[in-house]
């Protein structure tokens, strides 16, 4: 079996989440990813928001970060801009990321900052108790949506690839497996990458909308999803409801240090600064 | 020294602020664009790149506090500059820095309010936000020059004293000091007294991040360097780590007020003239302090005994030391823009009514308003 207690802080386990939450498998997914990275571990930092997903770096043993709700990306931008040579990994939820953080989550992805976003997206709010989030389809049910959400929801990955990240990724907790490879993909992006992950919550999420068990939501996952290389050769109005999986968008643009640190030596487009 | 070897200099307020926060070891700076701040953010994206720094210009002043305190917990000074709107989105970031003990100087010049209010003159009017902004009980330092060389002078305290308590320093200027233009006579850097985070020399392993002191004051490590220690904005033991263990809070949340208050005759700084025969005080702080001093200056000349105060300092707030100062005062005049914050503080310290003098039209306290109240 994979040494994961080698990355864990033993000693704060048992962790907080809920019996077949799929935070730990997002968890147990990240560190194969960095142990194949081969990165040196003291050079990793791991900074989160608030949520539920955003407990996992008190899990970790490296240098982690737990900041305020929806800020974790700017506070990355600090850490990364003072260290560059750091790599920053992001771990947020779809609350975090996309509600009250949303404005840092576009702005990060458009200066191209080099930062590693992790998304857990379980489609509610989990840490406070069931509230719809930007994710939650339409017409389903949160604490605070008793009778279906009438709000469209966020295509994450569509707005991350939109605002101008180069790295772009989505899969389910149910394709584990899969999960290391694209992280580590990420890992090695040099710029702003972001992956998301659909994850259970059987407590808020599948229990409100009458969804089942956390298995029945990875069963869910497994039917509903199509590799992304399948998805292309497909109608759009084939995708309604599926979860398209794979590296969704790729590309290259300057990296956000690589241009400032043209600045610091003194090199700006039209010549030197005076 | 010879008046041709000083060197000297016509500056604002926001020039001198950022000069010396280059001179005291500040390299990064998140910012967003506001009046009456703008030019310390324009002043620094020319400076930093050429000393290696980094500005950046962030989404908006959340994001501004997020991004320096990251960079302070990377290692390296940070600050911001914002006025009033911005300071509002600041306050939970920067209870944020209290609470996991990140050094780092955000500086507010305040407009007038409240919202949008008065974008381009002066108030005072948070001084009690500057104290009580972020929620909860947390300690703070607020300091609130009202010369140019007093800003220079101020901005490398408030960076000495953010470092070494660990905890974010508040600049309180005002549009008047900050874009008043005066001579000011720069020291030379190497006479200055700067002063780090004490960085820990215990290695990994051995480390606790949040471990007491006799200063109470725990010891630095930046990230990046194998100690692998936690950081986060909940209630946390000594290792870091979250709890909720009613005596470890306890513990927490008074070791981090007593830091301060155990150590305010260290912080505090009050300017005094002509106090000791005084029978009339006037206390005033920031630009407000200008007028005082003329006033006090011009009728000492005509033989009446005024004194002038002015805190440097307002939070941890020198009532004792005021107090003191005033004990047989017949009357003590409180000047300042705003309606009695810090009057009302000197009435509690002392224990007697003081003559509030207020304005909040956006227009400064002139000698005029101060005499009529004499
Ligand atoms: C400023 C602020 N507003 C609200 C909260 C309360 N809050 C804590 S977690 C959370 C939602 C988290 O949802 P998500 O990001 O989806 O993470 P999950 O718990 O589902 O993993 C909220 C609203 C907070 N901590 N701070
Ligand atoms: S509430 Fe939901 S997201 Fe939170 S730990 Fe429980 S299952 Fe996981």
């Amino acid at each position: 079996m994979f040494p994961y207690s080698k990355y864990l802080r033993t000693n704060r386990l048992p962790h907080i989440w809920c019996t077949g939450c799929g935070c730990g498998i997002i968890l147990k997914a990240m560190l194969r990813a960095v142990d194949r990275s081969g990165i040196d571990r003291n050079t990793l930092i791991f900074v989160s928001g608030i949520g539920c997903s955003s407990r996992t770096p008190g899990y970790i043993d490296f240098d982690t970060l737990h900041t305020t709700h929806g800020r974790a990306l700017a506070f990355a931008t600090g850490i990364k801009l003072a260290k560059p040579e750091m790599k920053v990994i992001v771990l947020t939820g779809d609350g975090d990321a996309c509600a009250i953080g949303g404005n840092h989550f576009i702005h990060a992805a458009r200066r191209n900052l080099d930062l590693t976003v992790i998304l857990y997206n379980n489609r509610i709010y989990g840490m406070t108790g069931g509230q719809p989030s930007p994710t939650t389809p339409y017409g389903e049910k949160g604490t605070t949506a008793p009778y279906g959400s009438i709000e469209p929801s966020f295509d994450v990955c569509r707005l991350a690839a939109a605002a101008g990240a180069v790295f772009v990724a989505r899969s389910t907790c149910y394709h584990a497996t899969q999960l290391d490879k694209l992280i580590l993909k990420a890992m090695n992006i040099k710029g702003f990458s972001l992956v998301e992950i659909l994850s259970p919550c059987p407590t808020y999420y599948a229990h409100l909308n009458r969804l089942g068990t956390s298995l029945d939501l990875l069963m869910g996952y497994k039917r509903n999803s199509i590799p992304v290389e399948k998805a292309r050769r497909l109608d759009p109005s084939e995708l309604k409801d599926k979860i398209v999986t794979g590296v969704i968008y790729k590309t290259e643009r300057p990296e956000y240090f690589e241009e400032y640190h043209k600045l610091q030596q003194g090199i700006t487009e039209n010549g030197r600064l005076r | 020294m010879n008046r041709n070897q000083l060197n000297i200099r016509l500056m604002s307020g926001n020039e001198a602020c950022a000069e010396a926060a280059l001179i005291a070891g500040m390299r990064f700076f998140a910012g967003y664009p506001i009046t009456p701040s703008t030019e310390i953010a324009e002043i620094l994206s020319r400076r930093l790149p050429k000393v290696k720094g980094v500005f950046i210009q962030m989404e908006d002043e959340i994001a501004s506090m997020a991004s320096v305190i990251g960079a302070s917990l990377a290692g390296v000074k940070s600050m911001t500059a914002t006025s009033g709107p911005g300071f509002s989105l600041m306050q939970e970031n920067i209870g944020f820095a209290i609470m996991a003990e990140i050094p780092c100087v955000v500086v507010n010049v305040q407009r007038g309010g409240p919202s949008t209010g008065l974008p381009t003159n002066p108030a005072q009017g948070d001084v009690m936000q500057a104290r009580w902004g972020t929620h909860g009980d947390h300690p703070a330092i607020v300091v609130a020059p009202g010369t140019v060389n007093q800003v220079f002078e101020w901005t490398i305290k408030a960076f000495n004293l953010s470092e070494y308590y660990r905890i974010p320093v508040i600049m309180l200027l005002d549009e008047i000091v900050s874009h008043i233009n005066e001579k000011v006579i720069l020291p030379d850097p190497s006479s200055l007294a700067i002063i780090n985070r004490k960085h820990t020399t215990k290695m990994p392993g051995e480390y606790i991040p949040y471990q007491n002191n006799a200063n109470m004051v725990p010891e630095f490590i930046e990230f990046g360097l194998g100690y692998h220690y936690h950081v986060t904005g909940l209630s946390h033991d000594e290792s870091g780590f979250p709890t909720n263990t009613p005596g470890i809070v306890n513990k927490l949340i008074r070791r981090l007020n007593d830091k301060i208050e155990k150590h305010r005759h260290q912080i505090i700084k009050l300017k005094t003239e002509f106090v000791d025969d005084a029978d009339t005080f006037i206390i005033a702080y920031g630009s407000t302090a200008r007028s005082a001093h003329f006033v006090a200056r011009m009728n000492r000349a005509k033989g009446i005994k005024i004194g002038f105060i002015q805190p440097l300092v307002l939070w941890p707030f020198p009532g004792k030391e005021i107090a003191d100062i005033v004990k047989n005062a017949k009357s003590i005049i409180v000047p300042e823009m705003n309606l009695g914050q810090l009057s009302h503080e000197i009435e509690c310290a002392c224990a007697r009514p003081v003559i509030s003098v207020n304005r909040v039209d956006g227009n400064m306290i002139t000698p005029e308003d101060i005499l009529e109240r004499l």
